[in-house]
């Protein structure tokens, strides 16, 4: 299974998103540049975290027009499942490829620091191996994660099941001191209508062992898998 | 072709959240300045374009902003033709 | 699509690639130049003896382009005039030394064949002036020091101290040079892993901004900054050339006055940090490429140190033209382009025929190369402007030709004074002792840095181990099983009272945080941040400190492989606290097997204390914060028990005994209990009984160095006590990790604390965002 890791100038999850796809036996990361006009064999798309073109104009707005993003687009058209973590989430909003947008935190200061996040839904090709209510403990690590979208968008996205993550407590309930960006509907990730798209604001590359303090982001990957293989992932409670 | 200085003003839409804007009037009040109701913090772009006139000048920078100077779900844009610089 | 990399390319045509000529013509004044005067010579901060020096070098007058070189590379800043003679003194080599003092950064040799590549620098001037940009400028430059070695950056880390926060321009630089720190770090992908801060009246208009970067590489693929080769090729690499910081290394070299600060706003640089993580990525791939020599940071004194430092270390000359320097401006002089310090600029020395290769490898990332001169063998550093000699100057003796002082010292009067405080008075409450410990944990010296580090990406290159908050932060080398800790330590209060027991105080400080976190101190990088060395007083501190730092780095075999020295931190001419800001790393032999955190683990742990308590309040953070003055004796360091102390601390850990292993700092024991108590996610409840009928204050506030908390299974007490008692080291349990929610309690025959372990925790926690949301909480739009 060939996973295509898009590096973009100024991208820096680029190189950690690789790294844990090659701990799940199974998975080929390959970089590709955004240069890059074709996506050669792939199937899976990963839009790293990091600060494409310094995040200047807007987080993801200068990225999503190169030239890979345009065989991103096609890739996704064809149901490929796309993952945009972070900056990826910001790319992948202002290519229209997922609704609204991520604004700076109101409290206009970066946020590092562990985030819980409640399993929404189990029906995407990114979270089948966790529980639906599921509490993962994952870091975030940004400067403009505040969610927004339209009144319209917000119901499409909370009647369609295509909210994928929400900042909750420990415990798993929704309180505005759990939400590190004051994130509308609490939302930490949003799939597309297809399901095959998925942006997020946390790192689950960057819990993906014990060393690094959680291992709760690895049912990500392995729901991945799972989808790329035909088999059914095993639930990760 | 003349040479076009465009002028584009990019705000955040009306009733969206702006904490910068929000961080900017609290520090006014601090500094003695009362009666400030509101900030919006924008951005204001200076574009130098050669173009065959006026009217196309504004209307390509007004796709600029479609395209990628402005976020549609977020930014209002306005663009003016500041000035005409020099012939292109 | 735009390319918002490349500025537009200036209508002139380059002159030919470089010229040379014989070292005996002489250069031409440039027309518009200013006559070299007495006068001109001193703005240019060189006596007149130092002129002498210069004129006896060049056999004639300077050109104002020379006097312009000659005064960049005499500066402190570069030359080290005053601060050289004194750091002879220091340990510079041990067999794990790759590369000691005098490159970009020092090297490390850390098993597996890998090498680490490290080095601290201060940025104080110009974040005393923009904070923002003198802070992220600060973390690019030191991120070039490390990768231009030929590592990998993998970690920063920050050593700040600002005035008291009470004043609205004190929040202002804090929260603009954390901003600034956060955002140059997050953007290029470094975590940042560990650090300090500190407030106290003494930085007031003159903050101290030091920070220490980590580079990773194979040993293999180390590289110095050696022009050799000669006809090689020089280019200029990465961003184009403004006026920007012209004159930053003799204006990092001078005091600041009151009232210049808006005035020396033009000479601050801006830093991009984008273009950084572009050089980076494209810096090491030319290194790994094979078709460059030599690569070094345009920094302090920018082009013309880059370029005379790698022809000195080459022993070779180089010869430049300035009309194929990329510039940003038009109309720039020989002068302000040597001078010039905008940031994210390399000087590479490519191998000869090559430079198609190198900007083939840039322009994948972006970025310009230009070919701007060649390495010479005449010795001369010959600047030409459209063919026309500017300078020609001998390289060497521009080097390592600075003079070096040795100056008076004599201690100054009002320290003699302040030790000389009878604190008795201090040590006289007894009993419930509960309030006047949550007074102190008001003290943001005391209370938890988290409004800081969560501005900083601590995690990302997925390798942080141990994040900031403890007492040293910890990473992995992927495809090993080590890894590395490294903190940075000083107590300026300490050093003012007493340089000599200061300075040991912060080198035993960092390698006890070191070992607290599983690792074997290893080396050292220093930042001296001092002020004005030709006062007798200061310079008395100067080398009072370099001496300790001398005694306890030999003593802890943790040689000095270079550094930083930051003078003149004077406002209206009066100094910050001597500050020799040790920054530290330690090697972990098996890093997930015992990387060490401070907070407790378990109820039911038994508590150790490991060390000596005594009553030592001179210096103290209850003494600040109670009377507001910092006054009598520093506490003592007894290296050898502090060595005995580590040696013990680390057996414990590597053994498995320790479950938390925790330093005794700052606010005393009380606090550094109440740090293992919150240390994990639920605060866990604290019982503790001390025997000794030492004054309550003293015992539970006091700052005695060398001890150390562990906690540990209840069964493996009497093990754990024995093999203290083995090393030497005094032990004894003290007590036990309560439930989580219980209280925090410290009892002694003459006193004790009592206090709900949440409300502890809450005031922990709150104490800096409460000062930072005040008005005008120093958040700039």
């Amino acid at each position: 299974m060939k996973v295509a890791v898009i590096t973009f100038p100024g991208s820096n999850c680029d190189y950690d998103g690789y790294q844990a796809f090659k701990l799940l036996d199974g998975f080929e990361p390959e970089f590709r540049w955004h240069r890059d006009a074709a996506l050669g064999d792939v199937d899976a798309v990963f839009l790293p975290g990091g600060f494409s073109y310094g995040d200047y104009l807007r987080p993801g707005a200068i990225a999503h027009l190169s030239p890979v993003m345009e065989a991103v687009r096609d890739f996704a058209a064809g149901g490929g499942p796309v993952l945009g973590v972070c900056n990826g989430f910001q790319v992948l909003c202002e290519s229209g490829l997922l609704p609204g947008a991520l604004l700076r935190n109101p409290s206009l200061r970066f946020r590092s620091h562990d985030v819980h996040l409640r399993v929404e839904t189990t029906r995407s090709p990114f979270t089948s191996a966790y529980e639906k209510g599921a509490v993962l403990r994952i870091p975030i690590a940004h400067g403009d994660g505040h969610y927004t979208a339209s009144k319209e968008e917000l119901a499409e996205l909370e009647g369609e099941d295509r909210i994928a993550f929400r900042y909750c407590t420990t415990e798993g309930g929704l309180a505005p001191e759990s939400n590190p960006n004051h994130s509308e509907h609490h939302i930490a990730g949003i799939l597309n209508p297809a399901r095959n798209i998925l942006g997020m604001m946390p790192h689950p590359e960057r819990a993906v062992e014990d060393i690094l303090g959680s291992t709760d982001g690895l049912g990500l990957f392995e729901s991945l898998r799972a989808h790329l293989s035909g088999t059914l992932a095993t639930q990760t409670p | 072709m003349k040479r076009y200085h465009l002028e584009v003003r990019v705000k955040p839409r009306p009733g969206l959240l702006d904490p910068q804007g929000k961080a900017v009037a609290h520090a006014l009040s601090d500094l003695g300045y009362a009666g400030v109701a509101d900030v919006r913090v924008g951005k204001i772009l200076d574009v130098e374009l050669d173009a065959p006139s006026e009217t196309e000048a504004r209307e390509r920078g007004e796709e600029m902003c479609r395209k990628l100077l402005a976020n549609p779900v977020t930014e209002d844009f306005e663009v003016t033709v500041a000035g005409i610089l020099e012939d292109a | 699509m735009t390319d918002p990399t490349t500025a537009p390319t200036t209508g002139s045509t380059p002159a030919p690639a470089t010229a040379s000529a014989p070292v005996t013509a002489t250069p031409a004044p440039r027309p518009g130049d200013p006559e070299i005067t007495a006068e001109l010579v001193a703005d240019h901060g060189l006596s007149p003896s130092e002129y002498e020096l210069v004129l006896g070098i060049l056999g004639r007058t300077p050109t104002f382009t020379e006097l312009g070189i000659f005064s960049a590379m005499w500066s402190e800043h570069c030359g080290y005039k005053n601060s050289k003679r004194l750091l002879r003194l220091l340990p510079t080599e041990a067999p794990w030394v790759i590369q000691g003092p005098g490159e970009n950064a020092g090297v490390i040799d850390v098993g597996d064949g890998l090498a680490v590549a490290f080095k601290i620098e201060s940025h104080n001037h110009p974040s005393a002036v923009e904070p923002y940009q003198g802070a992220a400028t600060g973390v690019g430059g030191i991120l070039r020091d490390i990768f231009t070695m030929g590592a990998r950056p993998v970690a920063v880390l920050d050593s700040l101290r600002f005035g008291d926060l009470d004043s609205p321009r004190n929040r202002y630089l804090f929260a603009g040079v954390v901003r600034g720190v956060g955002d140059y770090g997050n953007c290029v992908g470094i975590p940042n892993i560990g650090g300090e801060v500190f407030f106290d009246r003494a930085y007031e208009g003159n903050p101290i901004v030091n920070a220490m970067a980590i580079g990773l590489m194979k040993r293999e693929e180390l590289i110095t900054a050696e022009a050799t080769g000669v006809g090689n090729p020089m280019m200029a690499v990465g961003a184009r050339t403004g006026r920007d910081g012209i004159h930053g290394a003799t204006f990092a070299s001078e005091e600041l006055s009151g009232d210049d600060d808006v005035s020396s706003r033009p000479r601050v640089q801006v830093g991009d940090p984008f273009t950084e993580k572009l050089l980076l990525e494209a810096s090491l791939e030319l290194i790994g490429s094979g078709h460059i020599v030599a690569i070094q940071d345009m920094g302090a004194a920018g082009l013309t140190s880059a370029a005379s430092e790698m022809a000195g270390r080459g022993g070779s000359g180089v010869s430049l033209e300035m009309s194929r320097i990329p510039v940003r401006e038009s109309g720039m002089t020989p002068y302000e382009i040597l001078l010039s310090e905008s940031q994210e600029r390399m000087l590479v020395v490519a191998k000869r025929g090559r430079e198609d290769e190198v900007r083939k490898i840039l322009e994948k990332w972006e970025l310009e190369a230009e070919p701007v001169g060649e390495v010479t063998d005449n010795g001369h550093f010959q600047i030409f402007e459209n063919g026309v000699l500017v300078a020609s100057i001998p390289a060497l003796p521009l080097t390592d030709g600075c003079p070096t002082y040795e100056r008076e010292g004599i201690e100054g009067d009002d320290v003699k004074v302040a030790r000389a405080r009878d604190l008795g008075h201090l040590l006289e409450p007894e009993g419930d002792l509960s309030e006047a410990f949550m007074s102190l944990l008001k003290s943001p010296n005391l209370a938890s840095k988290r409004w800081i580090y969560e501005q900083y990406d601590t995690t990302v290159r997925t390798s942080t181990v141990v994040r900031p908050g403890g007492d040293a932060g910890v990473i992995r080398f992927r495809g090993s099983r080590r890894g590395l800790a490294a903190t940075t330590d000083c107590n300026g209060r300490y050093c003012w009272l007493n340089p000599r027991e200061g300075a040991k105080a912060a080198v035993a400080e960092a390698a006890r945080n070191l070992v607290c976190s599983g690792a074997l101190p290893t080396a050292v990088t220093n930042n001296l941040n001092f002020g004005n060395p030709l006062k007798p007083h200061i310079y008395h501190q100067l080398r009072e400190a370099v001496l300790g730092m001398a005694e306890a780095c030999a003593l802890f075999e943790t040689p000095v492989t270079g550094g930083n020295v930051s003078l003149f931190n004077e406002t209206d001419g009066v100094a910050i606290y001597p500050t020799p800001v040790i920054g530290m790393v330690g090697v972990l032999d098996d890093v997930e097997a015992h990387a060490m955190t401070h907070g407790f683990k378990a109820e039911g742990d038994a508590i150790l204390l490991l060390g000596e308590n005594r009553e030592e309040m001179g210096g103290s953070e209850y003494l600040y914060r109670k009377e507001g003055v910092v006054a009598g004796e520093a506490p003592i360091v007894d290296l050898l028990a502090e060595r005995r102390l580590q040696h013990a601390v680390l057996g414990l850990i590597q053994k498995g005994v320790a479950r938390s292993a925790h330093d005794c700092s700052e606010g005393g024991l009380a606090t550094a209990l109440a740090e293992c108590a919150v240390g994990s996610e639920k605060p866990f409840g604290v019982q503790v009984r001390l025997e000794d009928n030492l004054a309550p204050v003293a015992l539970f506030f006091g700052e005695t160095q060398g001890r150390v908390l562990l906690s540990v299974a209840p069964e493996d007490v009497d093990r754990a006590l024995d093999m203290a008692r083995d090393h030497g080291v005094p032990a004894v349990s003290i007590g036990a990790v309560g439930a989580p929610g219980s209280s925090f309690s410290i009892r002694s025959p003459r006193g004790h604390l009592e206090l709900d372990i949440g409300r502890v925790a809450e005031q922990y926690h709150a104490t800096l965002p409460a000062l930072m949301t005040r008005s005008n909480g120093g958040e700039p739009a």
